[in-house]
């Protein structure tokens, strides 16, 4: 009734529906000291001298901070994805001696109010002294420093004989595309609140997200801490996408000085400050050559191309350049494939994950490619697809590479069968006469759809404890985190599959380091599969637990008895004797035991979601403006434990994704200047740019990597968006293979439609 | 940086007596200076609406008005929806209807809704879209709060 499938009204909405959330700014503590940073207005250049005496002298000001002062801290260091050639290209928390992008902290004030420091910050005057700034990535490579390249490493995978397939090819097919610099822009900015304990002996950590128990450990270290000496509280986040949540220099910078000041210490970033020094992401430029045969299956597929890195390597190391090589074949065969990524270094603000990283870009690049194909060999692209999809007698289908430490092996799917429910279901030949007609009309109607694999699930644990107390009340206490997509109500109705109980009865706890020893957080969609699967084996041994008390009680054997709402009873004897969940915890507590277990679930291997984007675009010829009629989504989800909560995860996607794919882009100048630094440059849909998204989730192809058989859900929503809409512009504009790069501004359409004129 | 000045503000129909610099926004003193921390800042310049709040019944950017311009008015803040445990038909609505995901924006959306609804409660549906369109949300894709608010307009409306 409230277990898997059901449609549940969300646990968490109450307190944000009341104003009662507990958010970043919303956290304080008496006697916090502020801080604010001062930040390079350089994009390339050598500190010649901060002078701070001015500053220092300003009302409130109790300390100010540069990197000599921060000498003593060591960068901050990868967690996944590490590649060693590039730990020189880490960040300092201040920068030393150079400045590498317009954002970067140079000094950090504190102050006994927020305005205070902000005052004082004002005050700090910066002598710079500017080097060239490096802005193309795909420009010749310089150097990053003395003796070190900026393009440090080149990210390659391949299997397969990729020449055999070019020399066997009917024909090759080649594209150059390009995407944007964009990122999540949560609309709740970063923030953090440190507040040292017991003397300065333990430091308490607050507006923690993501990954808590993770940037415990690393915070640890670079603290000079234990780890049982720094504890991490995630309250509410606003928005998560990727960005959130990692270890950025003023998290570091906090707790230092919550440590070294004595004091609480409070750090609330403004949103210029957050266009400019949060984890951008996307910026990729892909050159791909398929060998292919008559018809259009790819023999061979040769791919390079270029990540636009940002001016240090931050903690995702080679995380995003790494899955676009790894995600890049999709789904389809492709016998044979290389790819090589390079990472290079630009003066920019350094980039990190967005939701579906390496997928946005690579779907886009990929599925560009398979409409190049098609536009080739003149026959329809959906065939093209057809002709190249895994069949489904081909899986489990290895894939031959790795990523993120896992190999690449899509473990169910049947692809074909998407397509074709895709098709019927959204009913595709009428959507196709329509938009012919209106372009028959004089009207710039266009479809375009793009095919894409997700990942999820990354492991290599979940964990999760269930303690039920004397009242009856359940705790499920897990290791993941909250970025808003509803954990709560998902943990809650996988326990009540098995336990059926109110949901509204269950707390769920996320994203405290001092309730469970470890976690791996909320991030790769992995918490419904990996804490999911946890909270699922933590409920079936409750179950036993409660059916052995229940069989005591009741002087019955366990097996005798069922679970039913409200509690224990005999099997097929309605109107037996029956316990409550209470009266079983106090037997618990009487007998000297409690109703306590946690489960860790293990896996290795992630599972492979898949889905299919198709979107209707009008054109405005006179403006340029791509208007966006309606956005169809079909997602395999192996098993949808709440539908509403999918539904709303594809549709918060779709819009990010019509922003990177229309609107959203980080711009900045020769010199490096972000021109995009306020939400009047970087423009995120809002509802009058958003379509109804129409969903068809499907559970045909259960995950057999856990036993829930769910897949993750947080990134399908977004994945082929960039590769749909270019494909409907292309379609609307009737000039197969325009769009080659993302964003497809108003700008790049008009340009379109001139030279379609001039060709006419 | 100047004189503080001491300030008789009206929110949810409390009286607050606060005391402020004159560059403080309303959105900071409601936050810091009532403890009304349900008005959140997503952007500080304008533009996410995530600082909505009621002036008079009219829905304004507390992010853009100096708490000084503020007093003698009537302001509604998201604390002030529910009634005691009975949340607004705005509030139960969006819950219904899985109209928030993170909820940082929730407060200002609900708050532009009920202010646009209350002067106008037979707004068109595009009128209403239109007006919807002056906040961000970043999580929802929209489709679920305008879900949300036509069903709260229907109830307001009885």
């Amino acid at each position: 009734m409230n277990g898997i499938g059901a449609r549940l009204p969300r646990l968490e909405d109450l307190p944000l529906l009341t104003g009662r959330g507990r958010f970043a700014a919303d956290i304080s503590f008496p006697g916090q000291i502020h801080m604010r940073i001062v930040r390079s207005s350089i994009a390339h250049g050598r500190i010649i001298g901060i002078d701070t005496a001015e500053a220092l002298e300003a009302n409130g000001v109790v300390a100010i901070w540069t990197g000599a002062d921060t000498a003593d801290v060591p960068p901050i260091d990868f967690r996944m994805a590490k590649v060693d050639t590039l730990k020189p290209y880490r960040q300092f928390v201040l920068a030393r001696d150079i400045v590498r992008y317009v954002g970067e902290p140079v000094a950090a004030i504190f102050a006994e109010e927020a305005a205070l420091a902000e005052d004082a910050a004002e005050l700090v005057a910066v002598d710079i002294e500017p080097l060239k700034p490096d802005i193309v990535a795909t420009d010749q490579p310089g150097e990053f420093a003395p003796g070190l390249p900026n393009n440090p490493v080149v990210i390659e995978k391949a299997y397969g004989d990729l020449a055999a397939a070019f020399a066997g090819a009917a024909g090759i097919v080649e594209i150059e595309v390009a995407i944007g610099r964009h990122s999540g822009t949560p609309l709740e900015t970063r923030g953090a609140i440190a507040r040292p304990m017991a003397g300065g002996s333990r430091l308490e950590v607050y507006g923690a997200a993501k990954i808590p128990h993770l940037n415990r450990d690393n915070l640890a270290v670079m603290l000079g801490l234990e780890r049982h000496q720094i504890d991490l509280f995630e309250g509410h986040v606003g928005g998560g996408f990727g960005i959130r949540g990692e270890i950025y220099p003023e998290d570091c910078l906090v707790c230092l000085a919550a440590l070294r000041l004595d004091h609480p210490v409070k750090w609330i970033e403004d949103r210029y400050e957050h266009l400019m020094a949060a984890n951008q992401s996307r910026g990729q430029t892909y050159k791909l050559s398929a060998a292919i045969d008559p018809e259009g299956r790819i023999l061979g597929l040769d791919a390079e191309f270029w990540h636009d890195q940002g001016a240090y390597v931050r903690t995702h190391a080679a995380t995003v350049p790494d899955l676009s090589c790894a995600m890049l074949p999709g789904p389809y065969v492709i016998p044979a494939y290389r790819a090589r990524g390079r990472i290079r270094l630009t003066n920019k603000t350094p980039a990190g994950t967005y939701r579906a990283p390496g997928r946005y870009e690579s779907t886009f690049a990929r599925e560009r490619l398979i409409d190049a194909i098609a536009k080739q060999l003149g026959i329809d692209a959906i065939d093209v697809r057809r002709a190249n999809l895994i069949a489904a007698d081909q899986i489990p289908f290895n894939r031959g590479i790795d990523t993120l430490g896992t190999e690449v092996v899509y473990d169910s799917a049947d692809f074909a069968r998407l397509l074709d429910r895709f098709l019927s279901h959204f009913e595709h030949a009428r959507i196709l006469a329509d938009t012919a007609l209106r372009r028959s009309r004089g009207e710039l109607a266009g479809f375009g759809l793009g095919y894409f694999v997700e990942k999820s699930g990354l492991g290599p644990f979940g964990v999760a404890r269930v303690e039920i107390d004397a009242d009856g009340a359940v705790e499920i206490i897990t290791g993941a985190a909250s970025v808003g997509q509803g954990i709560e109500t998902a943990m809650a109705q996988i326990f009540c599959e098995t336990i059926p109980i109110d949901p509204a009865s269950i707390t769920v706890i996320h994203g405290q380091t001092d309730r469970i020893r470890e976690g791996r957080g909320a991030f790769a969609s992995r918490v419904t599969v990996m804490t999911g699967s946890a909270v699922h084996l933590c409920a079936q041994r409750m179950k036993v637990e409660v059916l052995r008390i229940a069989g005591r009680l009741l002087q019955s054997p366990p097996e005798s008895l069922e679970i039913v709402f409200g509690g224990i009873r005999p099997i097929d004897d309605a109107a037996g004797g029956s316990v409550s969940f209470s009266e079983i915890a106090s037997a618990a507590s009487a007998e000297g035991t409690s109703l306590t277990v946690e489960e860790k679930f293990l896996c290795n291997h992630m599972t492979y979601p898949y889905g299919i984007h198709g979107v209707q675009v009008c054109i405005d010829g006179d403006t340029g403006n791509v208007e966006v009629e309606r956005i169809c989504v079909a997602y395999e989800v192996g098993r949808a434990v709440n539908p509403v909560l999918i539904d709303g995860q594809i549709a918060g996607g779709a819009a990010q994704g019509v922003g990177g794919a229309l609107f959203e882009e980080f711009v900045y100048d020769n010199e490096g200047q972000p021109l995009s630094a306020t939400f009047a440059d970087y423009l995120i849909p809002t509802v009058r740019e958003m379509a109804p998204v129409e969903t068809l989730v499907t559970e045909d192809a259960p995950s057999p990597l856990n036993p829930l058989g769910v897949k993750g859900a947080g990134e399908c929503g977004i994945n082929a968006m960039g590769a749909a809409i270019a494909s409907a512009v292309d379609d609307a504009l009737s000039m197969p293979g325009a769009v080659t790069r993302l964003p497809v501004t108003p700008r790049t359409v008009r340009a379109l439609l001139r030279s379609q004129q001039i060709r006419t | 940086m100047s004189e503080r000045i001491a300030l008789a503000l009206t929110v949810n129909g409390q009286p607050f007596d606060i005391n402020v610099e004159p560059r403080r926004s309303l959105a900071d003193a409601l936050r810091e200076d009532c403890g009304l921390t349900g008005t959140h800042l997503g952007c500080e310049h304008g533009v996410c609406g995530a600082c909505t709040v009621l002036i008079d019944g009219q829905p304004i950017r507390a992010c853009l008005m100096f708490a000084v311009q503020s007093e003698g008015t009537e302001i509604r803040t998201v604390e002030g929806l529910a009634d005691g445990d009975s949340l607004h038909p705005m509030q139960q609505a969006f819950h219904d209807h899985h109209g928030l995901q993170c909820g940082f924006c929730t407060p200002g959306f609900l708050m532009l809704a009920v202010g646009v609804l209350e002067s106008q409660p037979d707004i068109s549906d595009e009128a209403l879209v239109e007006a919807l369109s002056s906040n961000i949300c970043r999580c929802t894709g929209y489709q679920n709060i305008v879900k949300a608010v036509r069903a709260a307009a229907e109830q307001m409306r009885q």
